[in-house]
């Protein structure tokens, strides 16, 4: 082994070191390749898509403008994406402002039983959302809501809140209680507190929680689908549909794929290291 | 003093304190309201439901039939198969990715050239939609004709397989821990980064082995992050409908419970009744493991009591 730096285990410089290093980036690779290849073979034409792999080709974005053209009557590229966005946005914005004051409730100023609490809203995480299709989808006829954006928003604020709460409620916990009450007896008032105090401590964990809550409501399928096929449909649905799977389809679905998937991938890249943090260290702590 | 004197000091300290606590409650209300009504409601409507002989695409009045539908879900085969489905996809997909998830987190837990570039390769797949890998890895990977593993076995003389239709719940089970292992090397990675490296530096200098290291000081750091990750990693694991739905659309072999109960109602049978007799079943079920999951969770919340 190498020299005693900080490094753990395996030293850098050893042979050990740069195989381990070589491995790293083979896995890297392995694991984006089915990206990397959907997002190639939508530069493709049918014909070199449905052909054996191959990386030398005429790029061109033909695919991409056949998926995103304007369909009467069906669903097209631009609702889809309108729908997803609106649907998303608002639902996770409406989580957050439940969820913050809530994890407060839990963390900062706990009230009595807050594990309780905290293990009340885990344990709707359990139960099997295909277990309230039925129910939820008369209750959304009743209520005229289906083919609506704003079940989705309902819903999908349902789905991520506990883990909203549970996220938000470990950074919160993370808040020296010295600081605060540092502030209490400089007579810091209760709003002053929490704008000078609390948020610039939580506000990354309260971008990656948000940023957790985007990535599932945007993927979402099983709601969607059973709940809004013909109005207020979202990208996962579009990209089902989008494509006629018969005859070559490979460089089409490929480009609506890549379409589909881009914006959270995007946001995930930006995001990544918050999101470490945000995942498991709040968590536990 | 002398106005007061009604209430002794003891009792006006409950009074403030009971204030206090109202006051505290207050900020929590909004969200747990809204959790109850949302996603308390429909099983209230599914345990009524379950005592229905109601199908949805005839007419026919609906009936009280008891627990008919509760004896008639033990009795069906299919139903026991969906369970055992889900448990082996479940299972299997969970420890593969908190196995995989840990060792390539063991791996990126070290300084080389293009260690982000390579923890950002690896993250994506967790950031795709589950439809679009579902999709993809159908029509691009595992494809008879021009699929990439076929390509590359043909490369070393193995014949072409037709994968989806020889193995359904493993090319499931594939897709999935391609999925969730980026997001378990996320949570073992904020584990490895939280150990402290003083600890890590004193084994070193008593000349403890890499491997002794390891299993005696990293792994049961690690512990509480592996419960956290097989926590949520099962959690959204045991719901898993998308791939399914994608890859082989509940064909022979892989319906899970979720796409079981599905085709009971909206998916093709439209047997109202017993799909929502199921719901309950699956719903008692989850309260179980959610049981047991949450004990582990609360292993991991000791210590912040204090």
């Amino acid at each position: 082994m190498s020299q005693g730096n900080t490094g753990p285990v395996v030293g850098q410089r050893s042979l050990g070191g740069y195989l381990l290093s070589l491995l790293a980036w083979i896995v890297g690779v392995m694991f984006f390749f089915p990206v990397f290849w959907m997002a190639l073979s939508g530069f493709k034409t049918e014909a070199e898509a449905n052909a054996d792999p191959s990386l030398i080709f005429d790029p061109t974005l033909e695919q991409f403008r056949t998926v995103t053209a304007d369909k009467p009557g069906l669903l097209d590229a631009a609702e889809a994406f309108a729908n997803s966005a609106w649907i998303v946005a608002i639902s996770t914005v409406l989580c957050m402002a439940l969820a913050i004051p809530a994890a407060y409730a839990l963390s900062i100023k706990p009230i009595g039983k807050w594990k309780d609490v905290l293990f009340f809203f885990i344990s709707t995480k359990f139960l099997p959302i295909v277990a309230a299709i039925l129910p939820l989808w008369l209750i959304a006829d009743y209520l005229d809501l289906r083919n609506t954006r704003l079940l989705l928003i309902i819903l999908y604020t349902a789905m991520n809140l506990p883990l909203a709460v549970w996220m938000l409620r470990s950074f919160f916990a993370e808040v020296p209680k010295e600081l605060i009450e540092a502030a209490q007896i400089d007579g810091a008032s209760l709003r002053s507190q929490i704008t000078s105090v609390i948020m610039p401590i939580v506000a990354p964990g309260i971008a990656a929680t948000a940023l957790l809550c985007v990535i599932f409501a945007w993927n979402e399928f099983y709601l969607a689908i059973q709940l809004n096929t013909s109005d207020a449909s979202t990208v996962p649905i579009w990209v089902n549909s989008a494509v006629e799977f018969q005859g070559q389809f490979l460089a089409q679905l490929s480009a609506a794929a890549t379409l589909a998937t881009l914006p959270v991938v995007i946001a995930g890249w930006l995001a990544q290291k918050r999101m470490i943090r945000g995942l498991a260290m709040g968590a536990i702590k | 003093m002398t106005s007061t004197s009604t209430l002794s000091r003891d009792e006006q300290v409950k009074a403030l304190q009971k204030k206090d606590a109202r006051r505290r409650r207050i900020p929590l209300l909004p969200a747990l309201i809204f959790t109850i009504v949302v996603t308390q409601t429909p099983f209230v409507f599914s345990l009524y439901f379950g005592f229905l002989k109601w199908r949805g695409n005839t007419t026919a009045p609906r009936e009280w039939i008891g627990f008919k539908n509760y004896t008639d879900a033990f009795q069906n085969m299919f139903f026991r198969e969906a369970a055992w489905v889900s448990i082996l996809m479940t299972v299997s997909a969970v420890l593969l990715s908190v196995i995989f998830g840990t060792l390539i987190a063991l791996l990126l837990d070290r300084k080389f050239f293009g260690q982000g570039f390579v923890r950002t390769l690896i993250i994506t797949p967790f950031l795709v939609m589950p439809v679009v890998a579902g999709l993809v890895w159908k029509n691009q990977m595992f494809s008879f004709n021009f699929g990439v593993i076929n390509w590359v076995l043909n490369q070393v003389g193995i014949e072409s397989r037709e994968w989806v239709s020889e193995f359904p719940l493993w090319t499931i089970v594939i897709v999935l821990v391609w999925q969730w292992t980026p997001f378990m090397m996320l949570i073992m990675l904020a584990g490895l980064q939280g150990q402290s490296s003083s600890v890590l530096e004193a084994a070193k200098v008593d000349g403890a082995s890499a491997s002794a290291t390891f299993f005696q000081i990293t792994l049961p750091h690690l512990r509480p992050y592996l419960e956290l990750g097989v926590l949520l990693g099962s959690i959204y694991l045991i719901q898993v409908y998308d791939h399914i739905f994608t890859i082989t659309g509940g064909g022979p072999g892989s319906t899970n419970i979720p796409f079981f109960v599905n085709q009971r109602s909206f998916g093709a049978a439209f047997a109202y009744g017993s799909a929502s007799a199921y719901s309950i079943l699956v719903v008692i079920a989850a309260i179980l493991i959610a049981n047991f999951g949450l004990r582990v969770l609360s292993g991991l919340l000791e210590g912040e009591e204090a």
